[in-house]
C-alpha cells in the first residue's frame, strides 16, 4: 500500500500529472478540432487555439444572472477541482502516483459524477429554460451512462481482484494476455462509448452547435462568462483527457513508468502523450464519420454499452 | 447499567404519552417532546452501553402480558437499530417544537407520538414472539393514528391511511403465521429457543416461515411489490412523523429479515437469498425510477426510501448468498455494508424529510412545480436539503458513498467464483446498483435544482422565509452527521461489524481495515474518505484562488440570455415534470404514463386553437395492474357473499344443518 518510491519522484509525478492534464486537456481538444477540420478540407485553427481562448476568457469580466445564488459561481470550481484530484491520484504517468493507494475506480467515477452534478445545479440556478433543458438532458444521459461505466469497470476489476487503479494496471502489465481477452475487448468498447457520452462528444452531443434547442452541455453553460467560462471549458477538456488517458493506460498499459527516475518518467510522458493523441485522433475521425444521434436514440446506444459490459463481466467469469 | 436504562426507556416514554394526553395545550408540546427526548436518550445510552460492552441487557416480566410474559433482550444487533431510532427520534422531537402544521399539537397526537417512538425503541429488543408481535402491532397502530392526524381537513389522508392499514395488517398476518409456525416447531416462543432448535426443523417449515417473514417485514420496509402504501402514507403524515417512518420504521423491516433469516433460522439455502436479492434489485430500480419522475417532494422522498430499502436488501441477500456458498468473510462484509446503509439512510433520509417538511411549512406546498428560489429565502434549510441530496446520491465525501462503496466491493470480490448463482447474481446486482445510483443523482439534481434554485414558480415560494430555529436545528443535526460519518466512517463501522457478528455468530476475523481508510483485508486498495474530503477542499480552494487572481473588477449582475427576448419569467423555467420528461420517455414501457391533450378551437374556425391543455399522470404500475384489480375482485366477492345471508331465519337454519352434515361427514 505504501509507496516505496522516493518522495521527490512521487511529488514530481503528481505535479507533472496535474500540469499535464491542465495543459494537455485544451491541447487534446485543439488536436481533435484540427484533425476534424483537415478531414473536412479546411485548414483549421492551430492546435494551441483552445489555450489561447482560455487566456482571452480569463481576462474578461465575470457575470452572474440576477436570480442565481452561490451555487452558480461554485459549479465551475467543482468541475475543475474534482478533475484535478483525479489527475493527481490516478496512475496516468506512473504506476505509483501520489496517494495512489486511494485511487479507487469507484471513487474516480463518483468524483466525476460530483462534477457533473455541480454543473447541472449551476445550470438550474440560472432560472432559464435553457439551463433546465441542458441539465435535464445531461443528467438523463449521465444516469444511463453510469451503469455501463460501473459494470465495465467491474469487468476490469474482476481479473485483478481489486478496484484500485494502480493495482489493475500493474497486474495487467504482469499478465499481458489479459489484454487480448474477450472481456477486455468488450469492456473497451463499452468504456469508449461512455467516454463519448460523458464528455459530450458526437454522436451524443455536438460541442460546436450554435442552435440552443439541440444543445446539451452548451445549454448548461450558456450563462457563464469570463474566468468562469474559462474554468468550465478547462474542466470539460480536463475530464476528456483524464478519461482518455485512463482508457489508454487501462487497455494499453505499456510505456507507463513502473519505476522511479527521470528517464522512466520522461519516457512515460512521451508514451502517454502519444497514446492519448492516438485515441484523440481516432475519436475525431469517428466524429467526422458520424452524425449526431437524436436525443431519444442515445439511450439505445448506452443500453448497448451496458449490455457489452455485462457480457464482459460474464466472459470474465468464464475465462479464468 | 444498560438494563436499568432499558427499563427506563418505556417508562419515560409512557410518561411522555400521559403528559401529552393530560397537560394543558400551552405546555403540551414542549413538555411531551422533552420527555420523549429523555426516553430516546435512555434508549441511546442503553444501546451505546450494549454496543460498547457486548453484554446484552435483559428485561423479563410476566405481569405485563398475561400467559406469555414480556421479554426484552437488547443485544448488539438490536442496539444498532435502537441507536438509530433514538437519534432520529431526538431530531424529530427537536424539529417538532417549531413545527405547527398538520394538527400535531392536538391531545391525541401528543399522546400517540411518544408511544410510537417508544415502540420504535423497543421492537429491536423484543426477545419472544408474543412480545415482538405486541410491540410490532402497537407500532403499526400508533403510526396509523399519526398518519390520520390531519384527516378532517384533507381527504387524501384518509385514502393514504386506508392503504397503510390494509398493507400493514396484511404484513402482520404473514408475520404472525410465519413466527407462530417457528414457535410451534420449537416448542417455545422465545427467540433464543427458536434459534437453538431451528436447524432441526423440516426444510419446508424453514422455507415457508422465511418467505412469510420476508413478506411481512417487506411490507413494512416498503419493498416492491408491497410498497404501495409508502408513497401515499409517508407524504401525508405530519413532518416529524414522516421522517420517523422513513428513517426509523422501515429499518425495522430490514432488522426483522436479518434477525429471522440469519439468527433464528441460522441462514438458509441459496434460493432464499436470491429471492431477497431479486426483490431488492426490483425495489431499488422501481423506487429510483418513480422518485426520478415524481414531482411531489415528499412522494419523491418516499419512493427513494423504497429505492434505498432495495439497496439494503441487496446487501442482506448478497450476505446470505455468500454465507450459503461458504464465503463467510464476504458474507460479513456484505452484511456490514447493508447495516451501514441502514444507519446512513436513516441520517440522510431523516434530514431530507425534515427539511422537506420545513419547505412545506414555509411555502404551503410540496409540489416541486410550485417551488424555486428557496436557497436565497431559506438560507439554512436550503443548504441542509442540499447536503441530504448530495449524500443520497452517494457522492464523496458524504456518508452515502461509504456504504455504497462497501456494497460494491463485497459484490466485486464475490465474483471470480465457480458458483453459478453468485456469477449471475453479482453482475446483475452491480448493474442494478449502478443504474439506481445514476437515477438517484438525477432525482436530487431535480429536487434541489427545481426546488431550491432559479426563480420562484409561485407567489408562495416567492414569499417564503426561514423556519423557526428548532426546526433547522433538528434537521441540522442529521445533516451534520451525513458529513461527519462520510469523512470519519470509523465512528460507526466497528458498531456495524459487532452488530453483524452478533447476529450471524460468524467467527471470522474482522474483514475490514479500519481507521481513516476503509479496505478489505487481503485486497489491495482502500477508500480514504477523509483524504478525498481534504483533497476536494484543497483543490477547490486552489482553483478559487486562481480565479480570484485573474478576476478583474467585481462580478456584474446581468440578465440571463432569453434567445433575444428581454423578459425572463418563472413560466419559462423548466419544471420538475419537464426535467423528468426525457427519462419518462426512455422508460415509457415500465412507467406507462397517461397523456391527455385537450384542445379547444375557436368557434368561428376549427383551424384556430383557442386553448390547449396537456395533462399527464404517472400512476404506480403495480397499483394499477395488480392492486386495483385485486381490490375490485374483493369488492365483487363481498357483494356476492352479501347476497347469501338475506335475513331469512329459515335460510340460517339450513346453513346450520348443512354445516352439521359436513362436519359429521368429515369426522366420520
Amino acid at each position: 500500500m505504501s509507496s516505496g518510491w522516493p518522495v521527490v519522484s512521487v511529488v514530481a509525478i503528481a505535479l507533472l500529472q496535474a500540469l499535464g492534464v491542465l495543459i494537455g486537456g485544451p491541447l487534446l481538444l485543439g488536436l481533435m478540432r484540427k484533425v476534424r477540420c483537415r478531414l473536412e478540407g479546411r485548414a483549421g485553427p492551430p492546435i494551441r487555439q483552445p489555450l489561447l481562448d482560455l487566456r482571452k476568457l480569463a481576462r474578461r469580466e465575470r457575470t452572474r444572472p440576477e436570480q442565481a445564488s452561490w451555487i452558480f459561481p461554485l459549479a465551475p470550481l467543482m468541475v475543475v477541482g474534482t478533475t484535478l484530484i483525479i489527475a493527481v491520484i490516478a496512475p496516468l504517468l506512473a504506476t505509483d502516483p501520489a496517494f495512489g493507494w486511494s485511487a479507487d475506480l469507484f471513487a474516480v467515477v463518483y468524483l466525476l459524477l460530483l462534477g457533473s452534478i455541480a454543473l447541472a445545479l449551476g445550470a438550474l440556478d440560472t432560472g432559464t429554460a435553457f439551463g433546465g433543458m441542458g441539465a435535464s438532458r445531461a443528467m438523463t444521459i449521465g444516469a444511463l451512462a453510469e451503469p455501463a461505466l460501473l459494470v465495465a469497470v467491474l469487468a476490469l476489476s474482476v481479473p485483478a481482484r481489486s478496484s484500485n487503479l494502480p493495482t489493475i494496471i500493474t497486474r495487467s502489465l504482469a499478465h499481458p494476455l489479459w489484454l487480448a481477452s474477450p472481456q477486455r475487448l468488450l469492456a473497451l468498447v463499452a468504456f469508449l462509448i461512455v467516454i463519448v457520452a460523458e464528455s459530450g462528444r458526437l454522436p451524443v452531443d455536438n460541442p460546436s452547435t450554435h442552435l440552443e434547442l439541440t444543445m446539451i452541455h452548451e445549454a448548461m453553460v450558456l450563462e457563464y462568462a469570463g474566468p468562469d467560462l474559462a474554468l468550465v471549458k478547462l474542466g470539460e477538456s480536463m475530464r476528456l483527457v483524464v478519461l482518455v488517458a485512463l482508457f489508454a493506460d487501462l487497455f494499453v498499459p505499456w510505456g507507463i513508468a513502473t519505476a522511479p527516475g527521470a528517464s522512466h518518467l520522461a519516457l512515460s510522458l512521451v508514451a502517454t502523450a502519444a497514446k492519448v493523441a492516438a485515441v484523440g485522433v481516432a475519436l475525431a475521425i469517428f466524429e467526422v464519420a458520424m452524425a449526431k444521434l437524436r436525443l431519444f436514440r442515445v439511450p439505445e446506444l448506452l443500453a448497448g454499452a451496458f449490455v457489452l459490459s455485462v457480457l464482459a463481466v460474464i466472459s470474465a467469469l468464464v475465462t479464468p | 447499567m444498560s438494563g436499568a436504562l432499558l427499563v427506563a426507556t418505556p417508562l419515560v416514554g409512557l410518561a411522555a404519552a400521559c403528559v401529552g394526553a393530560v397537560a394543558p395545550a400551552r405546555i403540551r408540546t414542549p413538555l411531551s417532546s422533552a420527555l420523549t427526548i429523555a426516553a430516546c436518550g435512555c434508549g441511546l445510552a442503553a444501546a451505546a452501553g450494549v454496543l460498547h460492552s457486548g453484554h446484552s441487557a435483559v428485561l423479563y416480566t410476566n405481569r405485563l402480558l398475561p400467559l406469555a410474559g414480556f421479554s426484552l433482550v437488547l443485544d448488539r444487533f438490536g442496539a444498532l437499530f435502537v441507536g438509530i431510532s433514538a437519534v432520529v427520534g431526538i431530531c424529530a422531537m427537536v424539529f417538532r417544537l417549531g413545527y405547527d402544521g398538520h394538527g400535531l399539537a392536538s391531545r391525541t397526537a401528543s399522546c400517540v407520538l411518544p408511544l410510537f417512538i417508544t415502540t420504535l425503541l423497543l421492537v429491536p429488543a423484543a426477545a419472544s414472539v408474543t412480545t415482538f408481535l405486541f410491540l410490532w402491532e402497537l407500532m403499526a397502530i400508533t403510526s396509523l393514528l399519526l398518519v390520520l392526524v390531519d384527516h378532517r381537513r384533507r381527504s387524501e389522508v384518509q385514502v393514504a391511511a386506508q392503504w397503510y392499514a390494509v398493507m400493514t395488517q396484511f404484513g402482520a398476518a404473514a408475520l404472525l403465521v410465519g413466527l407462530v409456525l417457528l414457535a410451534t416447531h420449537a416448542g417455545s416462543q422465545s427467540f433464543a429457543a427458536i434459534a437453538a432448535t431451528s436447524a432441526h426443523f423440516p426444510a419446508w417449515v424453514r422455507g415457508t416461515a422465511f418467505v412469510l417473514v420476508v413478506i411481512g417485514f417487506g411490507s413494512k420496509a416498503g419493498m416492491v411489490p408491497l410498497h404501495v402504501w409508502l408513497p401515499r402514507a409517508h407524504p401525508e403524515a405530519p413532518g416529524p412523523v414522516s421522517a420517523l417512518m422513513s428513517a426509523a420504521m422501515v429499518n425495522l423491516g430490514i432488522y426483522g429479515i436479518v434477525r429471522v433469516g440469519d439468527q433464528l433460522l441460522g441462514g438458509g439455502p441459496a434460493w432464499w437469498w436470491l429471492l431477497v436479492m431479486a426483490l431488492g434489485a426490483l425495489s431499488a430500480l422501481f423506487g429510483s425510477l418513480h422518485s426520478a419522475t415524481s414531482t411531489d417532494l415528499k412522494r419523491l422522498l418516499a419512493y427513494s426510501t423504497t429505492d434505498n430499502v432495495g439497496l439494503m436488501l441487496l446487501g442482506v441477500g448478497a450476505s446470505g448468498l455468500f454465507a450459503a456458498t461458504g464465503h463467510r468473510s464476504l458474507a460479513l462484509v456484505a452484511l456490514v455494508a447493508a447495516l451501514l446503509h441502514v444507519v446512513f439512510h436513516a441520517v440522510f433520509k431523516g434530514s431530507l424529510f425534515l427539511s422537506a417538511s420545513s419547505i412545506q411549512q414555509a411555502t404551503g406546498t410540496r409540489d416541486l412545480d410550485q417551488l424555486g428560489g428557496l436557497l436565497r429565502s431559506m438560507p439554512i434549510t436550503g443548504p441542509l436539503f442540499l447536503v441530504g441530496g448530495l449524500t443520497i446520491s452517494a457522492l464523496p465525501p458524504l456518508c452515502g458513498f461509504v456504504s455504497e462503496w462497501l456494497l460494491l466491493q463485497a459484490m466485486l470480490h464475490g465474483l471470480p467464483s465457480s458458483n453459478p448463482a453468485l456469477a449471475i447474481a453479482m453482475p446483475i446486482g452491480v448493474g442494478a446498483l449502478a443504474l439506481t445510483g445514476g437515477l438517484t443523482a438525477l432525482t436530487f439534481v431535480k429536487a434541489a435544482g427545481i426546488g431550491l434554485l432559479g426563480q420562484p414558480r409561485s407567489e408562495a415560494a416567492a414569499e417564503a422565509g426561514e423556519v423557526r430555529r428548532s426546526m433547522w436545528v433538528g434537521t441540522g443535526i442529521l445533516a451534520t452527521l451525513c458529513l461527519v460519518f462520510g469523512v470519519a466512517p470509523f465512528l460507526v463501522i466497528p458498531a456495524a461489524v459487532d452488530a453483524a457478528r452478533s447476529v450471524t455468530g460468524a467467527r471470522v476475523p474482522d474483514p475490514l481495515v479500519g481507521g481513516w481508510q476503509i479496505g478489505l483485508s487481503g485486497i489491495h486498495g482502500v477508500l480514504a474518505p477523509g483524504l478525498l474530503a481534504l483533497g476536494l477542499f484543497v483543490a477547490i480552494s486552489l482553483v478559487a484562488g486562481a480565479r480570484r487572481v485573474v478576476q478583474r473588477g467585481a462580478v456584474r449582475r446581468t440578465e440571463a440570455w432569453g434567445c433575444g427576448r428581454e423578459l425572463q419569467t418563472a413560466r419559462m423555467e423548466y419544471t420538475a415534470t419537464a426535467f423528468g420528461e426525457p427519462l419518462t420517455r426512455v422508460f415509457e414501457d415500465v412507467l406507462s404514463p397517461a397523456h391527455d391533450l385537450d384542445v379547444s378551437h375557436v368557434a368561428e374556425s376549427r383551424y384556430y386553437v383557442e386553448a390547449a391543455r396537456f395533462h399527464t399522470t404517472l400512476d404506480d404500475s403495480f397499483e394499477r395492474r395488480f392492486y386495483r384489480p385485486a381490490a375490485r375482485g374483493l369488492n365483487w366477492w363481498g357483494a356476492v357473499a352479501r347476497r347469501v345471508p338475506n335475513g331469512s331465519v329459515h335460510r340460517y337454519l339450513a346453513f346450520g344443518l348443512v354445516a352439521l352434515i359436513v362436519v359429521l361427514v368429515v369426522v366420520a
